[in-house]
């Protein structure tokens, strides 16, 4: 994993995976959806409504995926001092909260036509809004601590540890709790849904899984890129000031 | 009594929603992208 402790190693792999997973992730996602809209049937009793499914899932997925990206970034920059996990986790925020929101919102208008209202306060909906808060803050925090004075600052890469104790609790909540959201269909190795629904879904979480790399890869350029400009032009300043 | 909805204004909503928000993303992700690195590379050059 240090191999790629060197930013330029980094950018060299960076420079041809990110248009590879976004170009794949943006074909694989469109004929899933497609695939999901004109081509897979109908579910006997939800009728239409079931296709927001293509869209709801990947999004639920990724949205705990990037907090997971954000925990496991936070513990190799605290334990392993990575010079590129602080980078890697401020790229994690902004995609994952995107498919958080989308999550939310799929799921309220989903919502409304098979139980009958945008929103419940139950265990499942609520622990997902709390995610979307989570990554707010996150990203408040980051941006103060990236601001403040340029010594080390690692209270975000703890928040990002401690705020993974909620993905368990979204995962887990509906099995926990009454809940007015349907328990997990697909589990490891097993699923109670039928091929139909099943294959355009897997298709469009992979989809979705690339473009979400992508975008991390290229937010990681940007912000390794945006700190290469800042410490030159520091440097220059300081060689001027001196001469 | 069951209210009469139409289900496609959802799926349509949705997809509007989704679709919109990641293509939004993948493009202020590039643009933002591309305007750091020509930062770098000017900063070179100075």
């Amino acid at each position: 994993m240090h191999g790629f402790a060197n930013p330029a190693r980094f950018l060299r792999i960076a420079r041809w995976l990110m248009p590879l997973c976004l170009g794949l992730g943006l074909v694989v996602a469109a004929l899933a959806l497609a695939w999901g809209v004109f081509f897979a049937p109908a579910e006997r009793l939800q009728g239409e409504t079931v296709r927001i499914l293509y869209l709801h899932v990947p999004s639920a997925w990724l949205g705990m995926a990037g907090w997971m990206g954000i925990a496991g970034a936070s513990f190799t920059e605290l334990v392993w001092r990575h010079p590129l996990a602080a980078i890697a986790a401020r790229a994690c925020a902004v995609p994952g909260a995107v498919f958080t929101a989308v999550c939310l919102l799929t799921g309220s208008l989903w919502g409304r036509p098979a139980w009958g209202t945008w929103w419940v306060w139950d265990g499942r909906l609520t622990s997902m809004l709390v995610l979307l808060f989570l990554y707010f803050g996150w990203m408040a925090l980051s941006q103060a601590s990236e601001s403040s004075d340029g010594s080390e600052n690692h209270a975000p890469a703890i928040f990002g540890l401690v705020g993974a104790v909620n993905v368990p609790i979204i995962h887990y909540s509906v099995i926990w709790w009454n809940s007015q959201h349907q328990a997990p269909s697909i589990t490891m190795g097993k699923s109670a849904m039928s091929g139909d629904f099943l294959w355009p879904l897997l298709t469009a979480t992979l989809g979705f899984t690339l473009i979400f790399a992508g975008v991390v890869l290229a937010r990681m350029r940007a912000i390794l890129a945006n700190q290469q400009a800042e410490a030159r032009l520091r440097r220059k300043a300081f060689s001027e000031v001196e001469f | 009594m069951r209210e009469a909805m139409d289900p496609w204004t959802f799926v349509v909503a949705s997809y509007a929603i989704g679709v919109g928000a990641t293509l939004g993303m993948v493009g202020w992700s590039l643009l933002t992208m591309r305007a750091a690195e020509k930062r770098r590379d000017e900063s070179r050059k100075r």
